[in-house]
């Protein structure tokens, strides 16, 4: 029987099924950080069972740590105790832990795919919402609360209902200024923030296939935003090309062997999915959001929905109740409109090729003087590279500010916060009311709109600032 | 975990939609270490002014001195964004034991059976009809029967829940005791999958 990619995974990976109830899971590599792990470790130690297979964990701190001084110890005292907690755990369990200072720490889901960790045909869970990113590798991989934490290292697995399958093909080429950030942000503006609730996504179509690994990895980063649990890339020459030759990938016959299996993880011909979606690559634009939910995207060119004429009650009151919040009107155009802040970084968007992309824009130019401008590197690693490569001056002689590696504003666990009321453009995944900060009106759009509009100051579209060029 | 049988109890409305775990506790009360005290800080953001304690919102519900009760009330997409375990245990920790809404994002839904708050999945035609209602009614939640009545009118819905959460919540299980049980068929599984 044809079988999705999905299938072949899960399939694989099911130790047994309860009848009419779940099935227990198997997951290879389970990853943590400092926020959603203390309470598991302190649940095992409370049973008193032991840490099952430390060597299937990988650990980092990432969600509350500094971006500035990471080699001070850190001012605040609740982050700080979080962090030491972490490396307490990690040693006392045997885990491997690239924390502050380690020269792989970074934001979780950038430094497993970097270090080669995340590989085509594996179960990942990680107890963070993005998880789903490491999907853009071809592997099952999903987001857990703190009692799976616990449940993943008392035994290493986890029970799950099979989910539902959905498939969103997207064919043909992408418009100019048009960049993986947008092609999700169009998705979930089409199927809404709940849209694929209680299903896992593949993404196929010519215009997927044709995009390098950091741009799938932003896509499938983003797929929990339409409340999906997960999303996939079948895997294929470029994630090779990608992990060959990183630390943790195969290597020798050994990788000869498992390039060999991992070409046959992808949907057959005749597998059937729930729900299919078709969409055009040339229908995309340069997209932003002007509400409090992912879903509420526009293209950049666009005008707010006239929510006073939408028909259904509740949906006209969300989308009231979300432009009160931001201090915007129904109707209005949001090009041209002045921003505070710009912010890039995020699990989302603040790999290499990312800040690549911003450099492209910026270099030689300088930012508006009425915006702030953060730029915070996904991992020690991206932020040697951008060293490397010079990135660094560019930013400097634009006058960005280049902070460390950490999730940073995106959730505005440290001190990097956006002040209320203040626009930020910004390259992370949510624009939910006080994500930046109480009061804080986040604008969710690609790299290149964030550069653009870092340089002008205002909301702008990227296709007319290179058009001067 | 509490074992959950039935429950009967005036309830708080939240009638608002796609509420996300970052509204339910926001990001910077997530760094404690245990499990215990969040419900202070329970929709923290909508509940103060300026987030500051003496300074309630008189208009949100939770302010409300003529509501309260065991069962929060929310509109659909409840619980959605972050994985953040915190916002099930800010709901428990400040008293609620079950939550009603005509849809719960995935994470949040796993998050609040494993603690053994009860998330009640009922029609869009339902969850308006107990919006309806007046402060003091009550709602009766019995998960031996999977079905949940408004007392007032008698009026009820049956709700779904898979079996085997249904039994670990009816006996106060939780999954970790289901999985140290079967150590040995993992230990098989990774054997034969080397």
């Amino acid at each position: 029987m044809p079988k999705t990619l999905f299938d072949k995974i899960w399939d694989k990976h099911v130790v047994k099924t309860i009848p009419n109830g779940p099935s227990v899971l198997y997951i290879d590599k389970h990853f943590i950080h400092e926020v959603t792990s203390p309470q598991a470790f302190k649940g095992i130690e409370n049973r008193g069972v032991p840490l099952f297979r430390p060597k299937q964990v990988v650990a980092t701190a990432d969600h509350n740590v500094p971006t500035i001084n990471q080699h001070l110890p850190i001012r605040d005292e609740l982050s700080r105790h979080q962090v030491t907690k972490l490396a307490e755990n990690c040693t006392r369990h045997g885990i491997e832990l690239y924390g502050l200072g380690h020269p792989f720490q970074g934001i979780v889901h950038v430094i497993g795919p970097e270090l080669g960790i995340t590989q085509p045909g594996i179960t990942i869970v990680c107890g963070d919402s993005h998880t789903s990113t490491h999907g853009a590798f071809g592997s099952i991989a999903f987001g857990i609360g703190t009692s799976e934490v616990e449940m993943v290292f008392a035994s290493q697995c986890l029970l799950q209902s099979k989910p539902r399958q959905m498939r969103i093909n997207i064919e043909g080429e992408l418009n100019k200024g048009v960049v993986s950030k947008d092609i999700i942000l169009y998705i979930i503006s089409k199927i809404s923030a709940s849209g694929a609730t209680g299903y896992f996504v593949e993404y196929a179509g010519s215009a997927i296939r044709a995009l390098s690994m950091e741009a799938r990895m932003t896509i499938c980063n983003m797929s929990i935003e339409m409340g999906a649990r997960g999303g996939m890339i079948a895997p294929d020459e470029t994630t090779f090309a990608y992990m060959k030759g990183r630390l943790f990938a195969p290597i020798g016959q050994e990788w000869d062997k498992k390039v060999e299996e991992w070409k046959q993880l992808y949907s057959d011909e005749g597998s059937t999915f729930d729900v299919e979606i078709n969409i055009n690559a040339a229908d995309i634009e340069p997209m932003i959001t002007y509400g409090t939910n992912p879903g509420l995207g526009i293209p950049i060119v666009g005008s707010i929905p006239q929510a006073e004429t939408l028909t259904d009650e509740n949906e006209r009151r969300n989308i009231l109740k979300a432009l009160e919040y931001m201090g915007l009107e129904s109707g209005k155009k949001l090009l041209g409109m002045p921003v505070q802040h710009i912010f890039i970084g995020s699990c989302t968007n603040s790999r290499i090729e990312d800040l690549r992309m911003v450099a492209s824009i910026v270099k030689g130019r300088k930012k508006s003087s009425n915006v702030e401008v953060m730029i915070v590197p996904g991992s020690q690693q991206v932020a040697a590279q951008v060293r490397k490569e010079g990135l660094d001056k560019i930013f400097e002689e634009a006058g960005f500010e280049i902070r460390q590696p950490g999730c940073s504003a995106c959730l505005g666990m440290n001190e990097d916060k956006i002040p209320a009321g203040e626009y930020c453009i910004s390259t992370s995944n949510r624009n939910f009311e006080g994500r930046q900060g109480a009061g804080a009106r986040t604008l969710l759009a690609s790299p290149l709109t964030a550069a653009a509009s870092a340089i002008t100051g205002v909301v702008t579209d990227v296709r007319e600032l290179t058009k001067e060029l | 975990m509490k074992a959950f049988t039935v429950l009967t109890s005036t309830f708080v409305p939240l009638p608002i939609e796609n509420i996300d775990t970052d509204q339910i506790i926001p990001a910077r009360f997530l760094k404690a270490t245990t499990k215990e005290g969040f419900g202070k800080n329970l929709f923290r953001d909508w509940r103060y002014v300026n987030n500051d304690e003496l300074k309630p919102k008189p208009d949100f519900v939770l302010n409300k001195p003529e509501y309260k009760g065991e069962i929060l009330v929310a509109g659909k997409n409840f619980g959605c964004g972050s994985s953040r375990e915190h916002a099930a245990w800010s709901i428990l920790d400040y008293g609620f034991r079950a939550v009603v809404s005509s849809f719960f994002a995935d994470i949040f839904k796993n998050n609040a059976l494993n603690n053994g708050v009860l998330p009640v999945q009922v029609s869009d035609e339902f969850l308006q009809e107990i919006f309806n209602q007046k402060n003091n009614s009550t709602l009766t939640i019995d998960l031996k029967e999977q079905k949940i009545t408004i007392d007032e009118t008698g009026k009820s819905e049956n709700f779904d829940i898979n079996n085997y959460k249904k039994t670990c919540l009816l006996n106060g299980y939780d999954d970790i005791d289901y999985l140290l049980s079967i150590k040995d068929d993992i230990i098989k599984y990774e054997e034969a999958n080397k």
